[in-house]
């Protein structure tokens, strides 16, 4: 049984906006989100600049017993399967030919961290019972499952910067072979926190004053926050209820580099784009728009560039290739689930996201990354990238509608 | 013990080697160091002379921070160190 697959709703909320139109619509302004952010022992961390989710008032938004359960990380979640669900015209209990996947990189991480604090620097000697179901990478997906009666297959894929995509492609391959009729994928990630900016300083890989991907002048990747989630549903359940197709999940591959644990290998991200390609019986030349995965570290966008220019030959100077990192930041965990909105304003609106903060390539980043400012374009294929640490690389591609 | 061995000590260890067979010609490259294998010898260093070492590994040569051998780096440290004394 092999069905095509459709999103037909999606939900989101990090530093662009808070909801799909209003990050649909930064993007399409070139708008960073990214800036100082505002933590507890800010003056401890060396790293000072993220895109963190402004005004975030989570007891506004959820009641004190849920809040209980409810990690920042599944607070943006939930927010997004909520704005999915409700753009997607679906009602829960969805029921047992539905289910959820969802990514991320280090779940619960603000909880553990509470808790070290209290138990290791305030001397606390217990903490709250809930603290383990709430710190759990599934917790999220367990959420979504309890709020819309998700009752077929529920998990979380933890594949650190590609956690989004692989979920998204999982999730694409259980509709499209009959598992399900209607999947909640995307990825929450909420590492923008005092320990997770503190691990990340460690490797020496944040930029101090920006994210320029694939400038000449680019000096490392910032952090973000937050979570998207997309309704991925069989393309005859779609149309039988009439509902909006907003693009077509077209194919899906992954693979392993299987060499270093942080350093990316052209070779993996290579064979993951044409991969995608191949599954989704895409010539490379029908594509007019890869969202990149485009950190602005120095190695990755002059890899992903290479990789580029061998997997489309000449047809790589005729492409889109845009970082909207520059953007929202990397929002790791959730960082696909993101950037696949910006896969749908190419094929749904015509409109191609812009890499801001852009000064100029360099001889190893010399495509058309779409520099800081959106454009229109006829875009009938897209591929969407993510190759994370631990050398997991997982690649989307899009059909319009 | 003084910087320089110290910070020989500091490399040794990274790169399980004797510290009486690297000399101030050695490079991270003649060491086997790869570049977790030098992010770990700043984070050693940064914990050994209390010191805050300016490097990002995008751009390893706009630091200011001499990694290019190891008096370089014996070097970038006592200049650290200099500068905290100051």
């Amino acid at each position: 049984m092999t069905r095509r697959v459709v999103i037909t709703g999606a939900g989101t909320v990090n530093a662009l906006g808070g909801d799909v139109p209003a990050t649909l619509a930064a993007m399409a302004a070139g708008r960073g989100a990214i800036g100082a952010i505002d933590l507890p022992d800010l003056d401890r961390l060396s790293i000072r600049i993220g895109a963190q989710v402004p005004n975030w008032d989570a007891a506004a938004r959820f009641d004190l017993r849920s809040l209980a359960l409810y990690d920042r990380c599944t607070q943006f979640a939930l927010t997004a399967a909520r704005e999915a669900v409700a753009s997607a015209g679906l009602t829960g209990p969805l029921g047992p030919r539905s289910g959820v996947i969802m990514g991320t990189a280090a779940g619960g991480i603000q909880t553990w961290e509470d808790n070290y604090r209290a138990v290791f620097q305030d001397g606390k000697s217990r903490v709250h019972p809930l603290t383990v179901p709430k710190l759990m990478s599934n917790a999220a997906a367990a959420h979504i499952a309890m709020a819309y009666g998700l009752t077929g297959p529920a998990l979380t894929v933890a594949t650190a910067c590609a956690a989004s995509n692989h979920a998204i492609g999982l999730a694409f391959q259980m509709v499209r072979a009959g598992m399900a009729d209607v999947m909640l994928t995307g990825g929450a990630e909420a590492m923008l926190c005092f320990g997770g900016i503190k691990a990340w300083e460690g490797l020496r890989v944040l930029s101090p004053d920006g994210c320029r991907p694939f400038s000449h002048s680019r000096n490392g990747m910032v952090m973000g926050e937050g979570a998207g989630v997309f309704v991925l549903e069989a393309r005859d359940h779609a149309l039988a209820r009439g509902a909006e197709i907003w693009a077509e999940v077209a194919g899906f591959a992954m693979t392993a580099d299987a060499s270093d644990i942080v350093m990316p290998s052209q070779d993996g991200a290579e064979r993951a784009m044409a991969g995608a390609l191949a599954d989704a019986g895409l010539p490379p030349d029908q594509v007019g728009y890869i969202n990149a995965h485009g950190t602005g570290t120095a190695a990755n966008d002059r890899t992903e560039t290479a990789a580029i220019r061998q997997v489309f030959g000449d047809h790589a100077d005729r492409l889109a290739v845009s970082s909207t990192k520059a953007m929202h930041g990397h929002l790791i965990g959730a960082t696909g689930a993101v950037e696949l909105l910006a896969v749908i304003l190419a094929l749904r609106d015509g409109i191609l996201a812009p890499t801001i903060n852009h000064d100029g390539g360099d001889g190893a980043c010399n495509l058309d990354v779409v520099p800081n400012v959106a454009r229109r374009a006829d875009v009938a294929a897209a591929l969407s990238n993510a190759f994370a640490f631990g050398g997991m690389n997982a690649v989307l591609a899009l059909k319009r509608a | 013990m003084d910087t320089t061995a110290k910070v020989i000590d500091i490399l040794a260890a990274q790169a399980l080697r004797d510290p009486a067979t690297i000399g101030p010609e050695d490079t991270l490259a003649t060491l086997g160091l790869d570049s977790l294998g030098l992010v770990e010898v700043i984070f050693a260093l940064e914990e050994a002379f209390d010191i805050a070492i300016p490097f990002n590994a995008n751009d390893p040569g706009e630091s200011g921070f001499d990694i290019t051998s190891v008096a370089g780096l014996i070097g970038a440290v006592e200049g650290l160190l200099g500068q905290k004394a100051a």
